[in-house]
C-alpha cells in the first residue's frame, strides 16, 4: 500500500514514516504543508493520503481543504485526515465527500494504538470509512433526532460498523452472531430511512447524516 | 439618541413620544418631592423660625434668652438632620430622575459625613428643591390654570366676550396654549433634572476611568496571553505526546507480552494516552480554537457535544466582536461544567445567546437543583471580573430547588 503522508510536526512525521513500513505500509512522500502535499500526490499517485487537519501557514484547515481538493480531482483516493480534537464542521465535510467511501477521520490519540491505526488505514485504502470512537461517542451520548429512535443494540452497532468493522467483526465485538448482526444493521437502516441500495457505506451514512447536520 | 428630557424637547417629534407625559410626571412628583421636604425641614427649621419671630417683635428680657435658646436648638438640628435628611433626599431624587433618563450609581461615600462633597452637594440639591422648585411649578401652574380654565371660563362667562371674534379668539388661544405647556413642562421640568444630575450623579471622576481602562487592558494581556499558551500547548507538548504514545506503541510491539517489561510499557502506554485526552480537555478550556476561528455557535455546539449533559443551543451564527465572545464562551463553559459538576446527567440546560442593539446577551438555563453560591467557588467570580472587563456584567439566580440562570451582558459594538 502506498501512502503520503502531510503532517507539519517533524517529530511526529518522522515517526510515522518509520512506523508505517512496519505493517506493511510504503511511505512513498512525507511532507509538511498542504502546497507539497497537492504536488506529492499528483507525482507519486498515492493509494491513500494521510494529512493533518491543521498545517502551515494558517493553521486552519489547509490539510482537510487539500484533502478535499484532491478527492474531488480523482474520487477513488483514499484519504484519513488526523485531527488533535474533534471538530465537527471539518469531520462532516470529508466524510461527505466522496460519497463516504474511502475517507476516515481520526483524533491523533490513535495513532498510539499503532496495529490497530494501520488495521484502519488499510480500512479506508480498502474502500472502507471509519470514524474517530470519539465521534460515535458523542454521537451516541446526544442521541440527536434521527437517532432516538434506534435502541440500545443498535446503536452499539452502529457505534461499531461506523468504525469500519465488518458485520463478522461486529458480531465477535458485541458477541453476537453475524446473523443478528445483519439484521439490526437492517434495522437501524430503515428506522434512518436510509435508501436501499448498493453502497457498502450506507452504514456510516447514519453518522455522516448526524455530522452534516451540525455543520450546516 | 435621546436619555434626557432636554435632550428629547429639542426632538422634532417630541409631542407624539413618551416624553412629555414622563416629563408631566417628573414635574408633579417634584411638588410632592418639594412637599415632602418641607414637612421634614419643619422639624428643624420651626424653632429657627420661632427664634426670628420673636427678636422681629422687638421684645427685651426674658424673650432674648428664649429667642437664644430656641435658636441654638435650631441650628444644631439643623447641622446634625440636614445633612441626613438632605442624603435622604438625594437617594430618593436619584430614583426619581429616572423619570427623564438613565442614571447610575453615585460612588460610594468618601470621607465622613461633613467632608465629603457629596453630602454638601445633596444640600444644595435640597435647597434648590425646597426653594427653587416651588417658584417654577408656580409659574407652570399658572400658565396650566390659564389654558385649562378656558373652556369653563366661556361656558361661565367669567371672560367677559362681547363678539364672537373674541370667543374663538380665546378658543383658539386656549387649545394652542396646551402643547405650549407641555414644552414648558419639559423645558422646566428639564432644566430642573439637568440641575439635578449636575448634583446628584456626578460623572465618574478620570481616575475611575482610567481604572476601568486598566482593567480592560489587562484583560486583552490575559486574551493574548491565553492564546499563546494554547498555541504552545498544541503545537509543542500535544504534538510530542503524540509521537511519544506512538514510539511506546512501537516499543510494545517488539516486548515478548510475557515480559515483565510488556507490562510496564503496556501502562506506560495507558498513561500517556490519558495524558492526551487530558491535554485536550486542558487546551479547550484556555482558548478554544474553534471559537476563532468558526465563531461562538460552532464553539459552544463542540462543547455541547462533549458535555454528559442534554444541551440546546441557540445561538444565530454570525460573529461577535471578539471579546465578547471570549468572555460569553468561559462562562457557557462554566457553567456547563458547574451544572455537570453538582447536577444528574439526564439534566437539561439551555444556552441562549441574543444580540440586543448593541449589548450580547448570554443566558445558560439548566433545571438541576439551584442553589449555585458564586462565594464558594473562584470560578464565577473571577467570570464575572472578565465581564466587568469587558465592560459588561455577570448576573446569577439559582434558588433552592432551582432553576439556575446564569446572564452575561457585554458590550458589543463591533
Amino acid at each position: 500500500m502506498r501512502v503520503v503522508i502531510a503532517e507539519d510536526s517533524v517529530l511526529l512525521r518522522e515517526g510515522l514514516s518509520a512506523m508505517l513500513p512496519r505493517f506493511g505500509v510504503e511511505v512513498v512522500a512525507s511532507v509538511g504543508d498542504s502546497p507539497t502535499l497537492l504536488a506529492a500526490v499528483r507525482r507519486h499517485r498515492p493509494q491513500l493520503v494521510v494529512t493533518d487537519v491543521r498545517m502551515p501557514p494558517d493553521y486552519t484547515d489547509e490539510g482537510l481543504r487539500a484533502a478535499v481538493a484532491l478527492r474531488t480531482e480523482d474520487p477513488g483516493l483514499a484519504v484519513v485526515a488526523l485531527s488533535q480534537y474533534v471538530q465537527h464542521g471539518y469531520a462532516g465535510e470529508l466524510l461527505a465527500s466522496g460519497s463516504g467511501r474511502s475517507v476516515g477521520y481520526l483524533l491523533k490519540d490513535r495513532i498510539g494504538d499503532v496495529a490497530e491505526f494501520a488495521g484502519q488505514l488499510r480500512r479506508v485504502a480498502e474502500g472502507g470509512t471509519v470514524v474517530d470512537p470519539e465521534v460515535v461517542r458523542q454521537l451516541m451520548q446526544h442521541r440527536r433526532d434521527p437517532l432516538k429512535q434506534l435502541s440500545a443494540r443498535e446503536r452499539e452497532v452502529l457505534a461499531v460498523v461506523a468504525q469500519g468493522h465488518s458485520n463478522a467483526a461486529a458480531a465477535r465485538l458485541l458477541s453476537l452472531t453475524e446473523a443478528g448482526v445483519a439484521k439490526h444493521i437492517g434495522n437501524l437502516f430503515t428506522k434512518l430511512n436510509l435508501p436501499v441500495s448498493d453502497d457498502t457505506n450506507r452504514r456510516v451514512l447514519a453518522v455522516l447524516a448526524y455530522l452534516r447536520s451540525r455543520s450546516d | 439618541m435621546t436619555n434626557t428630557l432636554l435632550q428629547a424637547v429639542t426632538g422634532r417629534r417630541f409631542l407624539v413620544s413618551a416624553w412629555p407625559w414622563r416629563g408631566f410626571a417628573y414635574c408633579a412628583t417634584t411638588a410632592v418631592a418639594s412637599g415632602v421636604l418641607w414637612l421634614l425641614f419643619a422639624v428643624p427649621l420651626a424653632p429657627l423660625f420661632s427664634a426670628v419671630v420673636v427678636l422681629w417683635s422687638g421684645q427685651t428680657g426674658g424673650y432674648l434668652i428664649v429667642a437664644a435658646g430656641l435658636g441654638l436648638v435650631g441650628v444644631g438640628m439643623l447641622a446634625l438632620l440636614g445633612p441626613r435628611l438632605a442624603l435622604s433626599m438625594a437617594r430618593a431624587e436619584r430614583w426619581r430622575l429616572r423619570l427623564v433618563g438613565d442614571v447610575s450609581l453615585p460612588p460610594g461615600r468618601r470621607g465622613n459625613l461633613y467632608t465629603d462633597p457629596a453630602t454638601w452637594r445633596a444640600v444644595a440639591y435640597t435647597v434648590l428643591l425646597g426653594v427653587g422648585g416651588p417658584m417654577w411649578l408656580g409659574v407652570l401652574g399658572v400658565i396650566g390654570l390659564l389654558a385649562l380654565s378656558t373652556p369653563i371660563s366661556v361656558e361661565y362667562r367669567i371672560s367677559v366676550m362681547d363678539s364672537p371674534a373674541g370667543i374663538v379668539g380665546r378658543a383658539v388661544g386656549g387649545l394652542l396654549l396646551i402643547p405650549v405647556l407641555f414644552y414648558l413642562i419639559a423645558l422646566f421640568g428639564g432644566v430642573h433634572a439637568a440641575l439635578a444630575r449636575l448634583l446628584l450623579v456626578p460623572e465618574p471622576s478620570e481616575e475611575l476611568v482610567e481604572v476601568a481602562r486598566s482593567r480592560t487592558r489587562m484583560a486583552h494581556a490575559f486574551d493574548a496571553e491565553r492564546l499563546r499558551i494554547e498555541r504552545d500547548l498544541h503545537d509543542i507538548a500535544q504534538q510530542r505526546l503524540v509521537a511519544l504514545t506512538m514510539q511506546i506503541g512501537v516499543a510494545r510491539l517488539d516486548l515478548p507480552p510475557s515480559s515483565p517489561a510488556a507490562a510496564a510499557m503496556a501502562s506506560a502506554h495507558e498513561q500517556a494516552k490519558t495524558l492526551m485526552a487530558e491535554l485536550r480537555d486542558l487546551i479547550r478550556g484556555i482558548s478554544p480554537r474553534a471559537l476563532r476561528d468558526l465563531g461562538l455557535q460552532a464553539a459552544v455546539e463542540e462543547l455541547a457535544a462533549a458535555s454528559s449533559l442534554e444541551v440546546h443551543v441557540d445561538i444565530a451564527s454570525s460573529r461577535f466582536l471578539a471579546e465578547a465572545e471570549s468572555v460569553a464562551y468561559a462562562a457557557i463553559s462554566e457553567a456547563l461544567a458547574n451544572t455537570a459538576k453538582h447536577a444528574a446527567t439526564t439534566t437539561e440546560v439551555t444556552v441562549t445567546v441574543r444580540r440586543k442593539a448593541d449589548r450580547l446577551l448570554v443566558e445558560v438555563r439548566d433545571g438541576g437543583g439551584g442553589g449555585a453560591d458564586p462565594a464558594r467557588g473562584s470560578g464565577l467570580t473571577g467570570l464575572a471580573d472578565r465581564a466587568a472587563a469587558a465592560g459588561g456584567r455577570l448576573l446569577l439566580s439559582s434558588p433552592a430547588g432551582g432553576p439556575t440562570i446564569l446572564r452575561v451582558e457585554l458590550p458589543c459594538v463591533s
